[in-house]
């Protein structure tokens, strides 16, 4: 064993408002000001401004021995801004300290690779150019929303020239593999993959403090041990979480961040393992295999896949109908409109829609604002009744001659993928 | 074990939910190993009064064409008490029955020690005797037959259970199926009301059908929380032999409501939500059926809002009208400000039509394949009504889950709780 590896994810949407089918043609203000703000001040202060202040200690304390890398979705970097300027210094400090990687996603935390190429891309440079104006940092290893992977979206990541990729170590992908190694696509074989070990990752962000588990309580000591317990063949291990752990998902009064603060301490002085970035890791290790993922993996629930964002009705109309207005919007090629557009991809709200917690348990109630998921996808698809209006309504009045250049380019660009 | 069982009434001759709950129940009951002996007053006439009558199961009308249930009636003793009593057929009826009491119409004391009394005074003159009358035939029986246990559905069986159990000692349970309150509002009759409270204090357990009702026992009638269990209703398979003509003539969508129109059900919400949803898109089609004392103001709101083009009004409809209507419906409304249960959607889902439901009624506590509103909330029922009609993929996915889901409502769950219940009581 070489490495821990910790990769936090920062995510947070841009949730919808009550949007009433009476406000359609009328009223275009689709965002929860007031929700938005107050998760994120709430989550500012009981996760990121903690939890950051315990990293950048660790990292004045250990120098070189301690890294990590962060995900910072474009919709959560452009809240902090918004609502919660301070948690951005912190992150900004952090960046300063030359220890913390920050990876490239789509801005929108959005589920495009399942749609195509284009928008896929698009969302992914807007994304690395807002991590380089904040964090003045060019990200080199790529994380897809939910960590979803297939050797389709590995491809066109690799063709936008990442050389390093993390995602899920799905166990029906890995069978007798280990996710503690280097792997890189079947498809792309210069695309180098780090997998998540989901059952040490989830030992932290589900089951810290869940005193039935036979664990409970985990100390920093017993999970040292666990790991320095592994294969000696292990070469790394990936822990991949939501940065809303700590404090969030698993309160202060847990002892979270007594964790957060004495795992790393207790690795560096006892053992020879050092904490990692992904870019590191994919130049010093060499990929033990190849993996084939012709479906795509994502890291969500028992079966990994993405039947928490796609695959029900609803879920499949509400994305079919945002990305039909992908060809005009280029065509209009409006800044603010776009953006908007972008908000109304993010996952978490396809996440809403989702049948399965009925029977898939708690995780996903806990993070639903909404009732039922018919209740989420009216809600969206009412917004987005509107929101098709209004491009409807600016592309018609669009002079004949742009949208002749725009048609001609558009039957000239290469068919979609589909999902 | 064996039950003695009183109920008011049993298929085919029944007026709504409780005779077709008791029949579930029954069915279910005698499917898991409990013997019953159900007792229902039965009004065919001059019989002479005074005799109970044992009935063998193949001369009483039940509808029973299931093979499966057929050894089980076998087991089922009926017994028929003679009275007037017809059970009331409607809401208006109740109350006109209920009135008569309170207006003070002929009120003979009747005791329990009068045994010659009992049957022979002729037919009661309003419905509290009738219960009264009942109460005794209950301590008759408990002392004809061998039984472990006594069970009562809804208040006017309640003085029959309680009788038998002070004549025979076996403990009692009592099944609210509705309150006075959800019957009745704020308006409660006061000597129904005692009747369930008194009902509900001299039994070892009460059953609620939600845990609505559950929360009425608890709070408005002061009942041991101990005492309380729900049991949600089941609902009977659907019968998929039946073919329905259900062409549609018209060619916009069509929203129904389908109940007795009373205070109850919550038209007036239906009628506002119609109408915000006509403002935005003429080219729906309300349905109202049903009866009820609040029929005339609801034909005279609809009219006043200038939508009775779009608003039609059926009256009352029975049989094959109903699954007519439903295989008519695009969308089911059931805006109830009180509903202890509710098995309309149930129905209503069986025919494929997705179903918006109050927040305020038992049957919502079961149903995940249901749109749920507050009653009052007539923007949130209109924004579900709009979404229902307008979003492709919601009908399909309620189609897709939800005759499902109530498939899997199964009265054998109620009945195997219920059996739990007197098993408890009995060691």
């Amino acid at each position: 064993m070489k490495a821990v590896c910790f990769y936090f994810q920062v995510h947070q949407p841009f949730r919808l408002r009550t949007y009433r089918f009476f406000d359609i043609g009328k009223n275009h203000d689709y965002f929860d000001e007031y929700a938005n703000r107050f998760i994120m001040q709430q989550v500012a202060e009981k996760c990121y401004l903690p939890a950051n202040k315990v990293l950048l200690n660790l990292i004045k304390t250990f120098g070189e021995d301690f890294k990590v890398s962060f995900s910072i979705s474009g919709t959560a970097m452009e809240q902090f801004g918004k609502y919660a300027p301070k948690v951005l210094e912190s992150f900004q400090a952090l960046a300063k300290t030359g220890s913390v990687e920050f990876l490239a996603e789509t801005y929108a935390h959005s589920l495009a690779s399942l749609h195509g190429r284009d928008e896929f891309s698009r969302q992914v440079e807007r994304h690395v150019g807002k991590v380089r104006e904040l964090f003045g940092q060019k990200p080199e290893t790529f994380r897809n929303t939910e960590l979803i992977y297939s050797n389709d979206i590995g491809n066109m990541v690799s063709d936008m020239g990442y050389r390093t990729m993390i995602t899920e170590g799905a166990k029906h992908i890995l069978g007798w593999k280990s996710p503690n190694l280097l792997y890189c696509s079947a498809t792309s074989p210069k695309l180098k993959l780090l997998l998540k070990n989901f059952q040490m990752s989830d030992d932290i962000a589900f089951r810290f403090s869940e005193r039935r588990w036979s664990e409970w309580p985990l100390t920093a000591e017993k999970f040292a041990g666990w790991i320095q317990g592994l294969a000696p063949k292990d070469e790394v291990v990936n822990l991949f979480l939501d940065y809303e752990t700590f404090g969030e998902h698993q309160w202060a009064e847990t002892g979270i961040f007594d964790f957060l603060k004495a795992f790393p301490a207790l690795m560096i002085k006892r053992t020879p393992i050092r904490f990692k970035t992904p870019s590191e890791l994919a130049g010093e290790l060499q990929p033990a295999a190849s993996l084939n993922v012709p479906y795509p993996i994502s890291w969500a629930d028992e079966e990994r896949d993405l039947t928490a964002w796609l695959g029900n009705e609803m879920q499949d109309e509400a994305f079919r109908k945002i990305f039909d207005l992908e060809p005009m919007l280029m065509a209009i090629n409006d800044p603010e409109m776009i953006s908007e557009w972008r908000r109304l991809q993010t996952s978490d709200h396809f996440y809403y829609m989702c049948t399965k917690w009925f029977s898939d348990g708690t995780v996903h109630r806990y993070f639903n604002p909404y009732e039922s998921p018919y209740d989420a996808f009216i809600n969206y698809m009412n917004v987005v009744s509107d929101f098709g209006i209004r491009v409807d309504q600016k592309y018609a009045g669009m002079p004949a001659d742009r949208l002749k250049r725009v048609r001609k380019k558009a039957s000239t660009t290469p068919k979609k993928k589909s999902a | 074990m064996k039950v003695l069982m009183f109920g008011w009434e049993f298929p085919p001759h029944i007026s709504g939910g409780l005779g077709t709950a008791s029949y579930g129940l029954t069915k279910a009951l005698l499917k898991a190993g409990v013997e019953i002996i159900f007792v229902v007053p039965k009004a065919y006439g001059d019989e002479s009064p005074g005799s109970v009558r044992l009935v063998n199961a193949s001369d009483v009308a039940v509808d029973i064409t299931d093979e499966v249930y057929k050894a089980h009636w076998n087991k089922i003793s009926f017994m028929e008490v003679d009275s007037s009593l017809l059970p009331y057929s409607t809401e208006d009826e109740y109350f006109r029955i209920v009135e008569q009491l309170e207006a003070g119409a002929s009120r003979e004391t009747v005791s329990l020690s009068s045994q010659k009394y009992a049957f022979s005074g002729g037919y009661g003159k309003n419905l509290m005797e009738e219960v009264r009358r009942y109460a005794l035939v209950g301590a008759a029986i408990a002392r004809q037959h061998d039984f472990d246990l006594i069970h009562s559905h809804d208040w006017l069986a309640y003085m029959a259970g309680v009788e038998a159990k002070k004549v025979s000692g076996k403990p009692l349970v009592v099944h609210m199926h509705a309150t006075e309150f959800d019957r009745s509002g704020e308006n409660v009759n006061q000597s129904v009301y005692e009747i369930e409270r008194g009902g509900m204090e001299a039994a070892d357990k009460v059953i609620a059908v939600s845990n609505l009702t559950r929360n009425i026992v608890i709070n408005r009638y002061g009942i041991d929380p101990a005492k309380v269990i729900t049991v949600h209703n089941g609902v009977e398979p659907s019968d998929s032999n039946r073919s329905i003509d259900t062409q549609k003539h018209v060619k916009e969508k069509i929203v129904t409501f389908l109940g007795r129109i009373t205070f109850q059900k919550g038209p007036e919400y239906f009628v506002e939500a119609a109408k915000k949803v006509l403002k935005q898109d003429p080219n729906v089609r309300f349905v109202m059926a049903g009866s009820g004392d609040l029929l005339p103001k609801m034909i005279r709101r609809v009219a006043e809002l200038g939508i009775s083009t779009r608003f039609h009004f059926t009256g009352f409809l029975k049989g094959d009208d109903v699954d007519k209507m439903f295989g008519m419906s695009d969308v089911y409304v059931m805006p109830s400000v009180s509903e202890p249960f509710g098995i309309s959607p149930l129905e209503a889902m069986r025919s494929n039509v997705p179903v918006i439901i109050s927040k305020q009624s038992g049957v919502s506590e079961v149903l995940k394949h249901a749109i749920k509103v507050d009653f009052w909330d007539i923007d949130a029922m209109a924004d579900a009504i709009h979404a229902l009609l307008k979003y492709e993929s919601l009908p399909k996915t309620f189609k897709e889950f939800g005759k499902e889901e109530v498939d899997n409502i199964k009265w054998d769950q109620a009945g195997l709780k219920v059996r739990d219940v007197y098993e408890k009581l009995n060691c």
